[in-house]
This record gives C-alpha cells, structure tokens and sequence, in this order.
C-alpha cells in the first residue's frame, strides 16, 4: 500500500513540476521574441470566433431555462417581476463564466490536446526541435495568449445573450413587460459583479489552455495515447475550472465586497 | 564568443578528414534499463556511418542524442567542434542549424503543405527573402524529383513520398550533416532504393556527412556501395561504388546497447561473430 501511494505521490509531484515548468516558459515566452504572429492570429480564430456558435447557444439556453425556473420560484413569494435582477446577476457572476469556461475545455482543450498529442506521437514536436523551433513558443504560446483574451471576450457574449435568453422567456412566458425586466436587470448590478465576471474568465481561460498543453505535450503510447491524453484533458480541465471557479470567487468576496 | 577561434574550428570542419561527430563513452538508462552503454565513435565528413541493429537496440536513441532531443547520462559527445552533452536547449538551436534530421514516417506538419513543410526552417527561422526560400524549395524539391507535389498536402503523398519529402525539408537549409533514422523501413524495395539513392547523391554531390540508421540491410549495403556521379553533360548517375569511396562508408552493429561491430562493407561481410552472422542471413 506505501509504495503504491508513494508511486503516486511522485507521479503527481512530477506533473506538478512539468506543468509549472510549461508554464513559466510560456509567460516568458509571451513576453519575450520569437513570437510567430501567424499562429497567434490562427488561434484566436480557431478558439475566439471558432467557439462562437457553442457559446451563443449554451449562454441563451442557460439564460431562458434560468428564467423559466426562477419565474416558477419568485411567483411563490409574488416576485416574479424581479426574475431579470436573478438572471443577470447569475449568468454575469457566475453561469456565464463557468459554463463558457466549461464549454471551452470541451470544444478547445480536446482539440488541443488532440493535435499536440498527435504531433509528439508522430515526431513533429522533435522535428520542430530539430528544425530550431522552440514547441512552447511555436505551439503554447499563440493558444495561451487566444485562451486568455477569448474566454474573457466569449464570456461576455453569454452573459448578453443568456440575459437576451431570459428576456426571452419573462415577457413570452411570465408576462412581464420589456421594460420591467430590462430595469430589474440593470438594478441589481453591482460594479464588484461585472469586475468578477470579467476577472474569472482570465483565469479560466489561462487554466484551460496551460492544462490541456501540458497534457498533450506528456502525451505517449501512440494513438490510443491521444485518445487517453483527450479524455484527461477534458476531465482534468473541467475540474480545475470549477476548483478554479471557487478560489478566485472566494479572493474576490475578500478582495471587492 | 572569440570570433578568430571561431574561424579555426571552421576551418579545421571545413578539412578532409576532419571529425564531424564524435561520442567518447556515451552512455544512457532510463531507470534500470541501460539503452546505451560505453559508446564510441567518430564520423568523419563526408563520409557515411551506417549504425545497424535489431529494433529496440538504441540506435535511434544516438541521433536523439546528436540533436540534443534526449541527454546522455554520462560520456562527451562533439558535434560540429561543439560540446554538446551539456548545452542548454537555446544553445543547442545553433549547433541544430547544421543537423538535418529524417525521423521514421517522416514526421511531416500535417497541416502544411509540402512546399511548407519543405522550406518551414527558412520561412520560419530564417531571415530569407519570400522569393529566394520559394526558389530553394522548388530547388531541392526538383532534387528529390517532387516537384509537382509543391501544392499538396503531406496526407495526399505515399509513404516513399512522405520520406521524400522530409529528406528535402531536412536538405533544404544545407546542413552539412544528416541524420536518417530508418528512411526506408516500411517502403517496398523500388521506393526504398530511391530513397538509398538520394542519401547517396547528397553524400557524394552536396558532400553532406551522413549518419545511417537502420535494420534493413538491403539499403545499408546499397547506400555503401554505391556513389554518385555527375557526368559532362550534368546527368546524376548511381555507379558501384571506387574501394576507395567503399571505405568511406562505415558500419556501426549494436546490440542491446553496445557496440559489437565497426568497420567497412567488407569487413562486415567477413564477421564470423555468431550475432553478426544471425543478423546478416
């Protein structure tokens, strides 16, 4: 039994060191040239405009299904006419920044993974190397500098359109007016919760893309490792976003309110 | 760095003779399991070191080891006139610049075309004009006879054309050393005696140093065998190879590890070492 936690003690312990190490090189990488702008531009189109549709769908969903079973629980305390002051400040604070947040591990972090995996099991990354060609900069670089400005950007959008969802919903389906909604919505914000809706995204952007980078990279065992490297990935991604979603909400209550 | 001591070490690369590569007790384990062991060898320029072994022996690992791709345990290993077996991974882009490297299956950017997969290392890291690296890559493209496949994707191209290919990308910012780590395993014998003759003509017309490894030893016998030669009208023809010009290319046999055999075809031929014998029938 020691041994076998021991075994996994240093496993973990080495995957935690690979991964700041990634990390580390990747910032300095930001920061310092070479930069290959190219990629960088490709990236923030295949994870900012490629991740649209997934996010406009999932944020307007989310926004009117929120609305509906608010709407059922306000009417028990006569509050119906408050549903848009709950939905704005549940997508903004926090659905809209998880659920993008947990989309783009899905859409961009499998696909990440997948492609970096696939280039080391065929020997690409080593061609890079050898071509003179640093794999961070070349690869992490330009997908952690789109992961990091998108999701913020992407975020945004869900909030709007799930807000658009609930709008929705309240005057087709609760019967209240346009106008009341729209103020109910704007009341309740605080500037605190749209800083916090805007902070997070950072972070989970930044979080996302470095995991499924580290994976890929650590990626052995030819195809069926690709595979398995895609599942962790996702797995790994989805639970560090919402771990992450926790601990950065905690340090903004301290920090704002 | 003393840019005169520069100049000598050029010059003295630049010689007959001169040693290009050398490993002096190299060795590598990954864990309990010893991979290398005791390894020693010099490739002199222009010359060809054939490295032969059963799969899983190590011999790829020696290429991994000359690009800076895995570091040895212990042991010195030059490249160039640089010690390489402690330098960083920025240090070693520059000693990179003059390895050329043909991996297994080629390892082509799938989602580049075969022009830029040809020319990645000058468009990319180099400071080339567009229209003079579009002209060396069409150049070397014409070399290995590729090119009307400019425009194509790695994944329209068959497996001899892929090896191909990566032997023009690894050619194309005239390295005067290449790697090819089995370049043939896996092709029928006529694409693979194309691919035995390319090796051979950048070996003999563009004087690149060359570091063989492979288990087929159909194409190591080829590629030792043979020379290149360019007639007065500037046509390429494959003719056996001058005893001289034999003696030129030399075999490595490695075992588990360790360096069983190291000599010429001939010598080769002649070995009465039980392994050698099991290997070569």
């Amino acid at each position: 039994m020691v041994p076998l936690i021991e075994d996994f003690a240093k496993k973990a312990a080495l995957e935690a060191q690979e991964y700041v190490r990634l990390v580390r090189a990747a910032v300095i990488g930001v920061f310092t040239s070479p930069r290959y702008g190219h990629d960088i531009v490709e990236q923030f189109d295949v994870i900012g405009v490629g991740s649209l549709t997934v996010v406009l769908l999932t944020g307007f969903f989310t926004g009117a299904a929120l609305a509906l079973q608010s709407g059922l629980t306000l009417d028990q305390f006569g509050g119906r006419a408050v549903v848009g002051r709950l939905i704005s400040a549940s997508m903004i604070k926090e659905l809209g920044p998880v659920l993008t947040a947990l989309m783009l591990t899905g859409r961009v972090g499998s696909g990440i993974a997948a492609e970096l995996g696939s280039m080391v099991v065929t020997d690409q990354i080593n061609a890079l190397r050898v071509l003179g060609t640093d794999p961070i900069r070349k690869l992490v670089v330009p997908r952690l500098l789109a992961g990091f400005l998108m999701a913020p950007v992407l975020t945004i959008i869900s909030d709007f359109v799930g807000i658009l969802g609930g709008w929705l919903v309240a005057v087709y389906q609760l019967q209240i007016s346009s106008g009341i909604y729209w103020s109910s919505v704007t009341q309740a914000l605080y500037p605190q919760d749209v800083w916090m809706g805007i902070i997070k995204p950072f972070v989970l952007g930044f979080v996302i893309v470095t995991t499924a980078c580290h994976v890929g990279l650590r990626t052995t065992g030819g195809t069926k490792g690709v595979g398995e490297a895609t599942t962790v990935a996702v797995v790994t991604g989805s639970v560090a976003v919402i771990a992450m979603d926790f601990f950065v909400t905690k340090i903004l209550i301290a920090a704002m309110y | 760095m003393d840019t005169q001591a520069t100049q000598t070490v050029e010059e003295i690369l630049s010689e007959r003779g001169a040693p290009v590569v050398m490993f002096d007790q190299v060795e590598l384990a990954f864990d309990e399991k010893v991979v290398l062991k005791n390894i020693s060898f010099t490739l002199i320029s222009g010359h060809t070191k054939i490295i032969l072994g059963a799969s899983g022996s190590g011999k790829s690992t020696i290429l991994k080891i000359i690009t800076g791709l895995l570091r040895a345990d212990k042991g010195v290993i030059w490249v160039n006139g640089e010690r390489v077996d402690q330098l960083s991974e920025k240090a070693m882009m520059a000693v990179r610049a003059d390895l050329g490297m043909i991996f297994q299956e080629g390892a082509l950017f799938d989602s580049l075309t075969v022009r830029e997969n040809v020319g990645y290392k000058l468009y990319e890291e180099s400071a080339m004009p567009i229209a003079e690296a579009d002209k060396r890559v069409e150049e070397v493209l014409g070399w290995v006879g590729l090119g009307e496949y400019i425009d194509r994707m790695p994944s329209e191209l068959s497996g001899g054309q892929r090896r191909r290919v990566s032997i023009a990308r690894a050619m194309a910012f005239k390295p005067r050393i290449l790697l090819y780590d089995e370049a043939t395993t896996g092709l029928d014998p006529i694409t693979a005696t194309t691919v035995d003759e390319e090796i051979i003509k950048l070996r003999d017309l563009e004087h690149v140093s060359s570091i063989v490894v492979t288990h087929q030893l159909r194409d190591a016998f080829y590629v030792a065998t043979h020379m290149a030669v360019r007639t007065d009208a500037g046509v390429v023809t494959i003719v056996p190879a001058t005893p001289e010009k034999e003696r030129e290319a030399e075999f490595i046999m490695i075992q588990d590890g360790v360096i069983v055999f190291e000599g010429d075809a001939d010598a080769l031929r002649q070995s009465k070492d039980p392994y050698i014998l099991t290997f070569l029938s």
